[in-house]
């Protein structure tokens, strides 16, 4: 039997000026699942995303990514397999082009010439983003920098995807577009938003992380369906939204 | 520098200089100041001929004079000061048109009015003929510390993020009916000054973040990396190597 | 305020040849001292922790871009006439003056060739005035004066005010003595001085005011991002049997205490540079003031006993310089400079030690190991 992708356990965790963000959270993510990570500002969120490649290190429980524990020693191959898209797309693209982002990574574990060519064009591809490789970021439209963004993790061949908040700022028809291309991958997703509705077209399961805890999981239309579960967490559906009649 | 920081200079064009690899180019250009700056000012015709030279590579890179004349804007500050040197330098004096000019002052505007603009035109054919890019690319091969480049690359890429955002915020205040009109609007424009650096140094922690996130230890994977062959080198050290020789000339006869 | 552009970017021909190669040389020397502090000065100071090393990149980067952007907002003086911020000083307040001169250095780099701003054979005598001394000169000020005035904000901006103030016109002085050692023409040093000392001390108002009030934007929101302040924040306390206890300091960069011997011998040195500087401006702007100042202090005659160990500048000062209005000038210079030297080496082999003897706290050395591998 395969390890989870993801196996987070008692992790807690408090910032060097003493504000405490996690108390204890445990998650799995099975090998291939795509989960939603709900929550009001401030529950922890971003804090645990940290914990996943090692950016943040435990101060007590364990992280482990498809079996292999977050330590120090296995920070270089932890965070080829920890695919994170940060929120604004300007930070994930530092470099002058496109091709030159998407290349980062890979290049940074050594990856040269034509290997490293084909891996950019077919991470480039699978966003619908190849012929954009020889421009700057700075010349895309949103939607395009995050598609980007991306790809420039989907380059390192990453165990699980992870995604924070995704949707936010894209039009309709780029949201849409970004939605197609997540369910084409074949690959672990967890995906931290704020979006409920577009958790509930892209996850079938939904945790909600609420005061550093996990304090639900489930089916994401059981999640979002269960009123009083998602007014103690500061959860609100769009007006007019309701999630049983969707699926 | 409305559209902020965006490479203006630079013009598309398929010309041999536009070809040439951008160290070669850069080595070029510098080497070439060199030696107009070491050019004695009294060999008033090696710096025509500099001139056709740079001429010569502008017609080369079918750059419009014009745009290239036009840049030379940037000197007019100090072609005020040239213009004060015949009066205030003290010396030997001529009469020209009725009015006394000191003859080292003269000779100090020549100096710096020639050697300047000389300078200034030779990168600005540098600048419209070499991509942004490749031109951090050329630094890099000609051993800039690769720290220093990588600042270098953050501050191009991100130049263009900021300027946005500090014209946003223009935006925003003059949206709130404020239009900054003398000192007493200064605190107003500070205020949006160092939110901006707070925004932008923020911004530099969470690049980091990205960065380390992707396997980033401390340098830069080399992703791509310009050569030259000989010939390149050859066609590229052209300039320099005549206007050397001019140079020498310059000081032997 | 175009003349601010008039003093800062120096084109060719303007200095000749082997003085513009010694800059050169300075600036070089400068930039690789400072990538090396830089790093030092960039490490711990997000609100995460240290992340560990390697963040210089990113960050000076960033920086360059804000300095770059911020020299293109207008700051309107009257009658349609309007300056801009050089940043200099405010590079060395906001991040320290390593990261300062990093900044400053790439950003006229990178002017030079994408702009053709500023001659490529000049860039080592830009660098090395707008950067190197302008970030030095501001910094040394502005540290010292927040170490010697009462620990509250308000400190911080009149420090920045003096910085940024006395930063511009140094920078005029330098470019002035640089320009009397390689000048392609012998323009009557004195009357350069004073003209470029005296307009750069107005232009040095206006960056004084607006350096002032964007550090205290930013200390007012993130006094951990100013550099030149850390350390201002109370000591932290803890309650034992109902007394106050100063707890165990978890970050390196501990405020010295109130009162100590460092703190004196710095304020001492601090008026010292302040008092220097003040003297050679006012010096400057007011040739028979400086006369009565050189004669009666003798100054005259110390610069050529003293520079007559066969220093570029003894040479200067005995052949070519004969009134005292300018050897005076020369001195303070020389004076100001000298002592900045010397007492910000000390002031910085001192900060030092005591960084290096302060134990390294629990959880930045936690996270630090995290980015380390």
């Amino acid at each position: 039997m395969t390890p989870p992708s993801l196996d987070v356990r008692g992790l807690a965790y408090a910032y060097p000026d003493g504000h405490q963000a996690l108390f204890g959270v445990d998650l799995t993510v099975r090998r291939g699942e795509r989960v939603a990570l709900l929550g009001p500002n401030g529950a922890g969120k971003t804090t645990l995303v940290l914990h996943l490649n090692g950016i943040l290190t435990a101060g007590a429980g364990t992280v482990a990514v498809a079996g292999l524990p977050v330590e120090k020693r296995n920070l270089a191959e932890i965070r080829r397999r920890v695919g994170i898209v940060f929120q604004d797309p300007d930070d994930q693209l530092f470099m002058p082009t496109v091709r030159e982002d998407v290349a980062f990574g890979p290049a940074a574990a050594g990856m040269r010439g034509a290997e490293l060519e084909a891996v950019v064009r077919t991470a480039l591809a699978r966003v619908g983003m190849e012929e954009f490789a020889d421009r700057p970021p700075h010349h895309l439209s949103f939607g395009q920098r995050r598609r980007v963004a991306v790809a420039t993790v989907l380059a390192m061949e990453p165990e699980i995807l992870v995604l924070d908040e995704p949707s936010s700022n894209l039009d309709p028809a780029s949201r849409r577009e970004l939605a197609d291309i997540l369910r084409s991958l074949d690959v672990t997703v967890l995906m931290v938003t704020h979006d409920l509705p577009y958790a509930l077209e892209l996850c079938p399961r939904s945790v909600i992380l609420s005061d550093g805890v996990i304090a639900g999981d489930g089916r994401t239309q059981d999640v979002l369906a269960d009123a009083d579960l998602m007014a103690r967490h500061r959860l609100e559906l769009p007006f007019g939204f309701v999630p049983r009649s969707v699926v | 520098m409305g559209a902020g920081h965006a490479h203006q200079l630079y013009r598309r064009g398929d010309s041999p200089v536009h070809a040439l690899p951008p160290h070669t180019k850069l080595a070029a250009v510098l080497g070439f100041v060199v030696v107009v700056v070491s050019t004695p000012r009294e060999a008033v015709w090696a710096f025509a001929l500099y001139a056709v030279l740079l001429g010569a590579v502008a017609a080369t890179a079918a750059l419009p004079a014009g745009f290239v004349l036009r840049r030379l804007v940037i000197e007019v500050p100090f072609v005020a000061f040239a213009f004060l040197m015949p009066f205030v330098v003290p010396g030997e004096q001529t009469t020209v048109f009725g009015v006394s000019l000191s003859v080292p002052g003269l000779w100090g505007a020549w100096n710096v009015l020639a050697k300047g603009t000389l300078g200034v035109a030779a990168s600005v054919i540098l600048a419209s003929t070499t991509e942004l890019r490749a031109l951090l690319l050329g630094l890099q091969r000609l051993r800039l510390p690769p720290l220093l480049v990588q600042i270098a690359s953050f501050m191009i890429r991100y130049g263009d993020v900021i300027t946005d955002e500090m014209r946003r915020m223009s935006v925003a205040r003059r949206s709130r009916g404020f239009e900054a009109r003398g000192v007493r609007h200064w605190g107003v424009l500070a205020k949006s000054a160092g939110a901006l650096f707070i925004r932008s140094y923020e911004r530099g922690e969470r690049v980091h973040l990205a960065m380390i996130s992707r396997g980033y230890e401390g340098s830069m994977p080399v992703i791509d990396e310009v050569t030259a062959t000989r010939a390149q080198w050859t066609c590229a050290a052209a300039l320099p190597l005549t206007a050397l020789l001019i140079c020498l000339l310059g000081w032997t006869l | 305020m175009a003349l601010i552009i008039n003093a800062v970017h120096v084109p060719d021909g303007f200095i000749n040849a082997p003085v513009s190669a010694a800059a050169g040389v300075v600036a070089v020397g400068a930039v690789a001292v400072s990538l090396r502090g830089a790093r030092r000065e960039l490490e711990g100071t997000s609100r995460a922790g240290g992340h560990g090393g390697e963040r210089t990149a990113p960050l000076a980067g960033l920086v360059a871009a804000f300095i770059f952007a911020v020299q293109m907002l207008n700051f309107p003086v009257a009658a349609g006439t309007s300056g801009h911020l050089l940043g200099g000083a405010l590079a060395a307040i906001l991040v320290g003056p390593y990261t300062g001169v990093l900044c400053i250095a790439v950003v006229l780099l990178m002017q030079g060739i994408l702009f053709a701003d500023g001659g490529l054979t000049a860039l080592g005598v830009n660098i090395t005035v707008m950067g190197v001394v302008t970030a030095v000169v501001a910094y040394a000020l502005f540290r010292g004066l927040v170490l010697v005035l009462p620990r509250t904000r308000r400190s911080v901006t009149v420090a920045s005010f003096v910085a940024a103030l006395v930063s511009v016109p140094a920078a005029a002085a330098a470019f002035t003595l640089v320009y009397a050692i390689g000048g392609t023409t012998d323009v009557p040093i004195g009357k350069v001085l004073t003209a470029m000392v005296g307009v750069h001390t107005l232009i040095g108002i206006g960056e004084a005011v607006i350096t002032m009030l964007t550090v205290g934007a930013v200390v007012a929101v993130r006094p951990d991002l100013v550099h030149g302040a850390r350390g201002l924040t109370a000591p932290l306390k803890l309650r034992v049997d109902g007394e106050l206890v100063d707890a165990v300091p978890a970050t390196a960069a501990a405020p010295a205490p109130a009162g100590s011997p460092k703190k004196v011998w710095i304020g001492g040195l601090v008026t010292a540079f302040v008092l220097a500087g003040f003297v050679s401006f006012y010096a400057s702007s007011n040739p028979d003031g400086l006369e009565k100042v050189a004669a009666d202090k003798g100054i005259d005659k110390n610069v050529e006993e003293h520079a007559a160990a066969g220093s570029p500048l003894a040479d200067y000062g005995v052949k070519d310089v004969e009134d005292a209005r300018l050897s005076g000038g020369l001195a303070g210079v020389i004076g100001v400079g000298a002592t900045l030297a010397v007492g910000t080496g000390a002031f910085w082999a001192v900060r030092r030690r005591r960084t290096a003897s302060a134990p390294p706290s629990a959880p930045s050395s936690e996270s630090r190991t995290a980015e380390s591998v």
